[in-house]
């Protein structure tokens, strides 16, 4: 399974898509919420609170486990997906698309060059049988 | 006559049996298995007793038992935080059920349908007596309920000062301190009458009846309390709720009693189960676990704990509590005396207290030298303003096969609390009400 | 599913013998009481028949690994039910508890003994009470010699989260210390994390993955060097009794859950007993009350329960779940010096002899001899037949057998943790290898029986996303069972 082509991400799992206008949307991969399991908990930092660039930016929980978003990137929140607070499911459904979390206005203390590529990601979240 | 080495008869295997599951194994003896132990410290000498029979631990153990003053062969006047109620039959037969007693915390939901349900019931009947929405399967007792019930009000508020009102018991009080210090919670006493509370109060913490046995003005409390933006924690006296208005009726925020009463047998101070109810909107920081009623996958009702993520198997270091095992077998017990006796058994028993107790009150208010502290209202416990210390006076009550009050010098001058239930006879209460004017007398 | 009618009573109450008195206002009075009405026999029916859809040690063997579900003797039970132990109240006067005391005394010396520590301390009323104990002793004692700047407790990655739980109530910043390649804590790494700022070490010794940390003569080295205390959680003490004591290694403080180890029965859930014992250096911190024995000058012993001189506090309302104590004390007293060690060296061969069966239908992620339990990971069944470690414990459920612990520890994926105890005989031990054998087969030809079982249990799966959604935690008038 590859994922979209047009993000970036993380080791914690989590994307940015970056918009043309200085934002960015941020979520968890398709990889997070298998692992996860049938998410029914998401906990989001305020609209107009700063998140930093690989520290957490909310919590996401299936029934036996609690993980910490971590964001792509710094910047300070201007939207957050209500939907996912009612359904929780979204994330499971579509992670990249209705399953979203927050829009962040990017600040340039983003460091983009310790993102990764999708095909990195993929080569990351391969199964080691070894 | 076999006199050999002592065999256990909880080890089933034989030295056959070990000889042929060694040779599975690979290894020659035992002793291979233990190597990863430091040998300069492997099997160490033990000074502990030699085994003993069945027989001869029964005879040890009756005569600790034996030795000590039993309530019931003495007329016993103790409260306190655990109280002397009559246990129907009814109540240790289905708590003594194996399917109940020998099984683990219920994490297999589908082979603990039994245990779920019961504590399902056991959060109803607690929601219905308290007057609150939701429940916990139960703390360790009342005392760290309350510690815990501080906790999640710093949680919950984000604020760090715990108000506690001086006739809170001395030892939950004690308890709050042990958990409250290291997390760094401010604790604040103040008197019942306390008009004003600081803004950065996480809650005000009270106890209804008060440790004296008074009964304090709820409703003044619960708006002081809000209106400095502080939850309402509420300690309560289960068995008063089925006689007097309940927490819920004064808008609390959290509620937390010891279940004791309910059923469980004093057994000097443990186990018991501590309450823990709140409101509805608090439930993700509740401590303890939660059961909660779903479906099969073939559609069928079931329970399962849920809310899980609040507890350390999940949350670890960041848990709303530590606690793991707690007290399902007591929540049982509670359980099972609450549905027995019944909402007319319940009123019943509470009225007694009551009726007892005020019929004591008004005997002992009699004797010269004697004092009732207040006048306030009170349930089954008063505290009595004795002519002499009460240290003394229960020395001199053991002589009538009387354990007397407690003591609480500490805070009220040659002060005991005497506490009344069903189970102290007319015959008793006049024997306690003669004694002490006969040692006060001889004062 | 109403089982409430008003006006029935599921007892008989004594008629009110005093004058009936004043009641207070009104206003303080309660209007409403919403409580079960049911007689006696419905009653027993209802909790009778609930309780057959339990599985529990008495009816099933239950290798939960890390719980020590052992048998729990029916004599044990009996001792706790004396009057003169059930019926006694905490607060009597010391002097008419002689008997309770003295049992309580003597408990604190033989786990003492056992465990290799100066002093017990019987107030914790769980494992996890214990814990805290022994985490707030550690502060007290750091904060005692001026050092409040000890603030970093490490706990291993395979531990029980009651330990970061713990340490973080006690105010403590925890830090993870992971496991080397032979399940024994990391040296390099334990190297790197302790400094100035070290208050402790949370070792569980056997480790979950049921080994013996082989390590532990170097640990116990550089906590003592970096000036921390040496927290030991009892959890495993089965797998060590009679064979080694814990504070001859080194360990500082221990607690030992009283419900595992010495056979308080698990009730569902509790009560448990988490006594805690210490070395010296932690003696005057222990937990209100300890009990002391006072030799009077007539010869007479007596007993009284003691505040240590720079006690941590109290951990509870009274003196500790004394019931607990009473069937603890006297499974001690039945097995004594010659059956202790009889139950760590059954408890450990029963465990290899599982292992050593199911190590090649399994997988055994460290090829060491274990403790008192072993823990194989399902991963391969997962990876070849999509089946996952719970699909394998909710078969054994159909098989009469209580699953293993599950996906615990984190550190062995699709862990299936077993822990047969001593209480079980080879014969069960045989019918588990055979059942977990056939499991495998059955993984492999027909995996869908694995993804739906149980089959035969009181209930299929349950929807426990559907509980978290829409939390439903009492019946309400509408869905009344029993009231």
């Amino acid at each position: 399974m590859t994922s979209p082509a047009n993000l970036k991400y993380i080791r914690d799992h989590d994307w940015a898509c970056f918009e043309s206008d200085g934002t960015a949307i941020l979520g968890v991969t398709d990889f997070a919420q298998e692992s996860l399991g049938d998410v029914v908990f998401v906990e989001l930092r305020e609209v107009g609170e700063a998140v930093t660039q690989f520290q957490p930016f909310g919590e996401i929980e299936s029934v036996k486990a609690v993980s910490e978003l971590v964001s792509p990137v710094s910047g300070t929140v201007i939207e957050r997906n209500d939907e996912v607070f009612a359904k929780p499911e979204l994330v499971n459904q579509a992670p990249y698309e209705e399953g979203w979390l927050i829009k962040v206005k990017v600040s340039d203390t983003t460091d983009v060059s310790k993102l990764m590529s999708a095909g990195d990601y993929d080569t990351f979240i391969e199964p080691d049988f070894s | 006559m076999d006199n050999r080495g002592f065999i256990s008869p909880y080890t089933p295997n034989t030295d056959a049996d070990r000889r042929r599951m060694l040779d599975a194994i690979g290894v020659d003896s035992a002793s291979e298995l233990f190597t990863d132990i430091p040998a300069d410290l492997l099997d160490p000498k033990l000074d502990i007793p030699s085994p003993l029979s069945e027989l001869e631990l029964r005879r040890v153990i009756e005569g600790m038992a034996r030795s000590n003053a039993i309530p019931g062969d003495y007329a016993c006047f103790l409260g306190g935080g655990s109280y002397r109620h009559h246990i129907p039959a009814v109540v240790r037969q289905i708590a003594s059920r194996s399917e109940f007693m020998t099984a683990y915390t219920p994490y297999q939901p589908e082979v603990s349908q039994g245990t779920l349900q019961a504590h399902y019931e056991f959060q109803t009947l607690v929601c219905q007596l308290t007057g609150m929405e939701i429940s916990n399967s139960g703390m360790y007792d009342g005392a760290t309920s309350m510690a815990e019930a501080a906790l999640m009000a710093a949680r919950v508020t984000g604020k760090q000062r715990v108000v506690v009102l001086e006739s809170v018991s001395p030892y939950y009080l004690e308890v709050l301190k042990t958990f409250c210090d290291a997390p760094g919670l401010e604790i604040e006493t103040v008197p019942d009458g306390v008009s004003e509370m600081a803004k950065d109060s996480a809650c005000l913490i009270v106890q209804q009846p008060n440790f004296f046995g008074r009964i304090i003005d709820l409703k003044k409390l619960s708006d002081l309390a809000h209106s400095a933006g502080a939850l309402l924690v509420v300690a309560c006296d289960l068995m008063s709720l089925a006689m007097f208005k309940c927490p819920g009726d004064y808008d609390s925020d959290i509620v937390v009693a010891e279940g004791q009463p309910m059923g469980v047998a004093p057994t000097f101070g443990g186990p018991y189960v501590g309450i823990f109810a709140c409101k509805q909107k608090y439930s993700r920081q509740m401590p303890g676990r939660i059961v909660g009623r779903t479906v099969d996958s073939d559609g069928r009702e079931g329970f399962v704990l849920t809310l899980q993520t609040r507890e350390q198997h999940i949350r670890r270091e960041r848990a709303t509590s530590n606690i793991c095992t707690s007290v399902g077998l007591i929540a049982l017990i509670t359980t099972v005396y609450m549905a027995s006796l019944g909402k007319r058994g319940l009123q019943h028993v509470a009225e007694s207290c009551y009726h007892k107790a005020h019929y004591a009150a008004s005997m002992v208010a009699d004797i010269p030298g004697y004092f009732l502290e207040t006048d306030a209202p009170f349930f089954r416990e008063f505290v009595l303003e004795c002519p002499m210390p009460p240290k003394a006076i229960n020395e001199k009550l053991l002589q009538y096969r009387i354990i007397g009050g407690l003591d609480v010098s500490e805070h009220v001058s040659n002060g005991m609390l005497f506490c009344f239930t069903e189970v102290n006879s007319k015959e008793e209460i006049d024997l306690l009400v003669s004694a002490l004017a006969e040692i006060g007398g001889a004062a | 599913m109403d089982r409430s009618v008003p006006g029935r009573i599921g007892t008989t109450l004594p008629p009110l013998d005093v004058p009936i008195q004043t009641l207070p206002s009104p206003e303080l009075l309660r209007n409403e009481l919403e409580m079960p009405e049911v007689s006696e026999s419905e009653l027993v029916r209802y909790f009778s028949q609930i309780s057959q859809f339990n599985f529990s040690i008495d009816h099933n063997f239950y290798p939960l690994g890390s719980c020590t579900m052992k048998y729990n003797p029916k004599l044990n039970d009996e001792m706790a039910g004396f009057p003169g132990m059930s019926e006694i109240h905490p607060h009597q006067p010391e002097g008419t508890v002689q008997g309770a005391l003295q049992l309580m005394y003597e408990l604190q010396r033989i786990l003492a003994e056992i465990t290799g520590m100066a002093m017990t301390g019987l107030a914790p009323m769980a494992g996890a009470e214990g814990e805290l104990a022994g985490m707030l002793m550690t502060r007290a004692y750091h904060l005692d010699r001026g050092e409040p700047g000890r603030t970093k407790v490490l706990i291993p990655d395979s531990a029980h989260g009651t330990n970061p739980a713990s340490a973080s109530m006690a105010g403590f910043e925890v830090v993870e210390i992971p496991s080397d390649s032979n399940g024994n804590t990391d040296i390099e790494a334990l190297k790197f994390a302790v400094g100035n700022d070290l208050a402790g070490l949370m070792l569980t010794q056997p480790s979950t993955l049921g080994l013996f940390d082989t390590n532990i003569t170097e640990v116990v080295q550089i906590i003592r060097n970096a000036g921390g205390i040496l927290y030991g959680d009892g959890a495993n003490l089965n797998a060590l009794l009679g064979r080694v004591k814990p504070g001859e290694l080194g360990f500082d403080v221990i607690h030992s859950n009283l419900h595992k180890t010495f056979t308080q029965p698990h009730g569902g859930g509790g009560p448990g007993a988490g006594a805690v014992m210490v070395g010296k250096r932690l003696v005057p911190y222990l937990p209100t009350p300890v009990v002391e024995k006072i030799e009077e000058p007539n010869g007479v012993a007596r007993y009284i329960l003691g505040k240590p001189e720079k006690t941590i506090g109290r951990m509870g309302g009274f003196h500790g779940n004394f019931g607990a104590l009473v069937r603890a004390y006297s499974y001690i007293r039945t097995l004594g010096d010659q059956g202790i060690a009889q139950v760590s060296e059954d408890a450990v061969i029963n465990a290899n002899y599982i292992m050593s069966q199911l190590k090649d239908v399994y997988e055994l992620p460290y090829e060491r001899t274990c403790m008192h339990e072993v823990v194989l990971s399902a991963r391969k069944l997962k990876r070849d037949y999509g089946v996952s470690a719970l699909d394998v414990c909710k078969r054994l459920i159909d098989y009469g057998i209580h699953p293993p612990t599950m996906y615990f520890p984190l550190v062995v994926e699709d862990a299936l943790m077993i822990e047969p105890t001593e209480t079980e005989s080879v014969e069960t031990l045989d019918h588990f290898i055979d059942v977990m054998k056939k499991i495998a087969v059955e993984a492999k030809c027909n995996p869908d029986l694995l993804h739906e079982a149980p089959h035969n249990a009181p209930n299929s799966r349950l929807d426990e996303v559907a509980a978290v959604r829409r939390p439903d935690l009492r019946w309400k008038r509408s869905s009344a069972n029993i009231q």
